[in-house]
């Protein structure tokens, strides 16, 4: 039942292409053309009545904005202002104290998505007014009802259900029928089978005023099926809207300079030659030359390297790093399908196709069961008709069999289990992509690390507080505030986090991809790196340091550590004990990767891993029968975890990490990992009992049938009590 | 059991109403946004008269 035709756009955006996906800026120069004057803006702090008049009469009361709706389920705001933008209504936002974040409205497909949910609630309203005024007249029926009342009952129900069974079962005939031209029998051709002939014979037996008619079987078995359905598409689209908000989130822009002013325009309409600002703290949009300007830059999502790398001049950037101190004029180089971006992207693609597809437990079930029902009715059919020689009978017991063992419970079956696990692990923050995730996860055995940015923080931690003098902390937290660089961010939060005030300084001044020079009672003061403050550097490559000089007293050397994820040793520890074997790949240096091993207890790891080798020993695991679960964050874990049995990125990542992963983990904490291993395996055993329930009423049921004592109220009875104990069984779960 | 001629029907519009409805509340998006409503009941911002629909050719 996972199987859904219906909503294979949705999964072929998140799936089947992700190499589309993993290329953000390549994927979105299709759409390069402007969407209409809508700007959505992210309010991830926005929960009550207040939050929502506040929002929009500021936002009204501003020139130019024509309407101001505020969304709280999806804690965004729709303005509709022409000619204006984001930036201009954030900082209005941030006044009134709530942050505010852009989102690209080009990103957030879910206008098709809404479509489709709203389309299955339509048939599903109009299935259960028709199954409640045909269970009325059948009650009827069941307790008695003779002659010309009950054919008038019959012609009565017919009437009702025959638009209904056309209108409402078209999702499974749509689906049934893609399923028979692709040479396949899925849960949908029996489903269909028995709606079609219920109703057939039903309509036949009304005409010669039979005794059993099945139209309030067959419109409930729709209703409950439509439900099943709906259930699926509802945890997919919880899902889909936060998968797809963190993408919006990365609104493709570039500063371009054109003969000397800036211009913002869409990263899709760079050009290689075009000279782009990339500002302190902004993301390189092109790959490309520095012809002006000095920075350090941070590749840590591109290569998990933790140090940051100066560039000046001539230094080739790739899309995708950070900029971290000053501001740099890149001459951009290849742009979109041509960038660095996209070659990976077409590694993805490859993994991605050498990983197969997963055929879910409905759908293995599904393969077993198809062929099976439709055996069973047909032999029943052969059997009546060589045993009496008549038609009539031989069909309605063929029918009746085909109702009662319709896989009305084994469409709930995973449906509800899925979203109920699925509801379970958002509140613990973690988001569950793919419908077959949860399945895959309740497998794994093997659990691969990244380093950098996944057991870390990818941030640096003062680790060295004890070196730094008491009466120099005050001016370090000042000189330290001047800076945008994650050491001396690093260096404040600290200072900050033992109580210290900064000093009173004067002058002072960022020299890009140097440090932070600055005056103090005199004194010059420089914090930076060691070769400029003119220190001498230390001679351990262990970690990145930074470098305090005062006039009058001996450099400071501080030493900084890439400071671990919480949750990190809790949840590697539960694993361990999971009997699980856990394994980190990094593309850092040795010294770095042995520490954070050390620390968190991990016996396997390999530094210096590039992204072919992240992938080849994912895919010499899964060879040798290891069900791999890859968790990461960079440009160089994608492959990875494309080709991984089942992944998981922070929400962190980069927007490609993130595509080509099954989960993504909302939160700091990554001790939910393990929970969500242990929760996968008691879904998979859900599951499985609820196959077990809805087989066992076949078991009971079927031979009633065969034999031909089967009435539509034993149909009636057996569906809704099946269907019943199976979503009692997943709510369990919570 | 003439009573069925008039209760049958009877049964069958109300529950067409019911359906009506309900489509209808499906086509306008009422299910959007069903946090947002339950909110919205909470504010006393166009308690004295309705909120006036956006008027296309003047600026607010």
């Amino acid at each position: 039942m996972t199987d859904i035709g219906a909503d294979d756009g949705y999964r072929a955006r998140l799936s089947v292409c992700p190499a589309c996906d993993a290329a953000p800026l390549a994927g979105r120069i299709a759409d390069a053309t402007m969407r209409p004057a809508d700007l959505v803006l992210s309010l991830p702090t926005a929960h009550c009545a207040t939050c929502i008049t506040d929002v929009e009469r500021a936002l009204m009361a501003l020139p130019g904005v024509r309407s101001a709706r505020v969304n709280l389920t999806l804690r965004r705001v729709l303005i509709d202002a022409p000619g204006h933008h984001a930036e201009e209504f954030i900082p209005v936002l941030e006044g009134i104290g709530y942050e505010a974040h852009e989102l690209d409205p080009s990103a957030l497909s879910s206008s098709a998505a809404d479509r489709q949910g709203r389309d299955i609630l339509m048939r599903i309203g109009v299935a259960g007014f028709a199954m409640m005024n045909i269970m009325i007249l059948s009650v009827a029926v069941w307790s008695g009802a003779e002659g010309p009342t009950r054919d008038m009952f019959h012609w009565i129900s017919a009437v009702i259900a025959l638009p209904t069974v056309i209108f409402a079962g078209q999702p499974f005939f749509a689906s049934a029928w893609t399923s028979i031209r692709a040479g396949r029998l899925g849960m949908d051709v029996p489903i269909s089978l028995a709606l079609i002939l219920a109703t057939a014979i039903s309509l036949f037996e009304t005409v010669n005023s039979g005794h059993h008619a099945y139209f309030d079987a067959a419109v409930m078995l729709c209703f409950f099926l439509l439900v099943g359905r709906y259930l699926d598409y509802r945890s997919r689209a919880v899902a889909r809207s936060a998968a797809e908000e963190l993408t919006a989130l990365e609104v493709p822009r570039a500063v371009l300079l054109q003969d000397g002013a800036e211009v913002v325009v869409g990263v899709a309409d760079l050009k290689p030659g075009d000279v782009i600002r990339i500002r302190p703290g902004a993301r390189v949009a092109a790959d490309g030359e520095v012809i002006a300007g000095m920075s350090e830059i941070d590749r840590s999502l591109l290569t998990g390297e933790s140090l940051p790398v100066q560039a000046g001049p001539g230094a080739a950037l790739s899309a995708g790093e950070v900029n971290l101190t000053g501001p740099l004029d890149l001459r951009v180089t290849a742009a979109g399908r041509d960038s660095s971006l996209s070659r990976l992207a077409n590694l993805v693609a490859n993994a991605e196709a050498s990983r197969g597809r997963y055929a879910s437990l409905a759908e293995r079930a599904a393969r077993a069961y198809s062929p099976a029902v439709h055996l069973l009715a047909f032999t029943s059919l052969l059997g009546w008709l060589y045993a009496t020689g008549d038609w009539r009978l031989a069909l309605n017991v063929a029918a009746a069999v085909l109702i009662i063992t319709c896989p009305c419970a084994l469409g709930l079956a995973v449906p509800a289990v899925v979203t109920a696990a699925s509801g379970k692990l958002f509140k613990r923050g973690l988001l569950i992509k793919d419908g077959t995730a949860l399945e895959r996860l309740a497998e794994v055995d093997t659990v691969v690390f990244d380093k950098t940015g996944t057991l870390t923080m990818g941030k640096p931690e003062l680790v060295s507080m004890g070196d730094l003098p008491p009466a120099l902390r005050p001016v370090a937290l000042a000189v330290a505030d001047g800076s945008g660089h994650p050491l001396s961010r690093a260096l404040a939060a600290a200072l900050k986090a033992e109580g210290v005030g900064p000093a009173a300084l004067t002058q002072v001044q960022e020299v890009p991809g140097y440090g932070v020079e600055a005056d103090w009672q005199g004194r010059r003061v420089r914090l930076g790196r060691a070769d400029w403050v003119g220190a001498q550097a230390p001679e351990t490559g262990d970690g990145p340091v930074s470098v305090l000089s005062v006039e009058g007293y001996a450099p400071v050397v501080l030493h900084f550590a890439d400071a671990l994820r919480p949750g990190a040793g809790e949840c590697v520890a539960a694993l361990h004990a999971q009997g699980r074997r856990v394994l980190m790949l990094s593309g850092d240096t040795h010294a770095a990767v042995a520490r954070a091993a050390a620390e968190l207890g991990i016996t396997e790891f390999h530094a210096g891993v590039t992204p072919q080798d992240k992938e080849a020993q994912i895919a010499a695991l899964a060879d040798v029968g290891a069900k791999v679960l890859m968790v990461g964050d960079g440009l160089n874990d994608t492959a990875a975890l494309a080709r991984a049995h089942v992944s998981i990125s922070p929400a962190t990542a980069l927007d490609a990490a993130r595509v080509a992963s099954d989960i993504v983990l909302m939160g700091q904490d990554l001790a939910p990992v393990a929970q969500a291993l242990t929760l996968a395996g008691t879904a998979r055993r859900r599951i499985k009992q609820n196959f077990a329930i809805s087989i066992a009423y076949n078991i009971v049921a079927v031979p009633f049938a065969i034999a031909g004592f089967a009435t539509p109220l034993m149909a009636a009875l057996a569906m809704s009590l099946s269907s019943i104990s199976v979503t009692l069984n997943a709510l369990r779960l919570r | 059991m003439e009573i069925l001629f008039i209760l049958i029907p009877v049964s069958i519009l109300l529950g067409a109403g019911g359906l009506g409805a309900f489509l209808w509340s499906l086509k306008t998006r009422q299910y959007d946004d069903p946090k947002g409503d339950a909110e919205r009941v909470l504010s006393s911002e166009w308690d004295d008269h309705p909120k006036p629909l956006p008027d296309q050719n003047s600026d607010p």
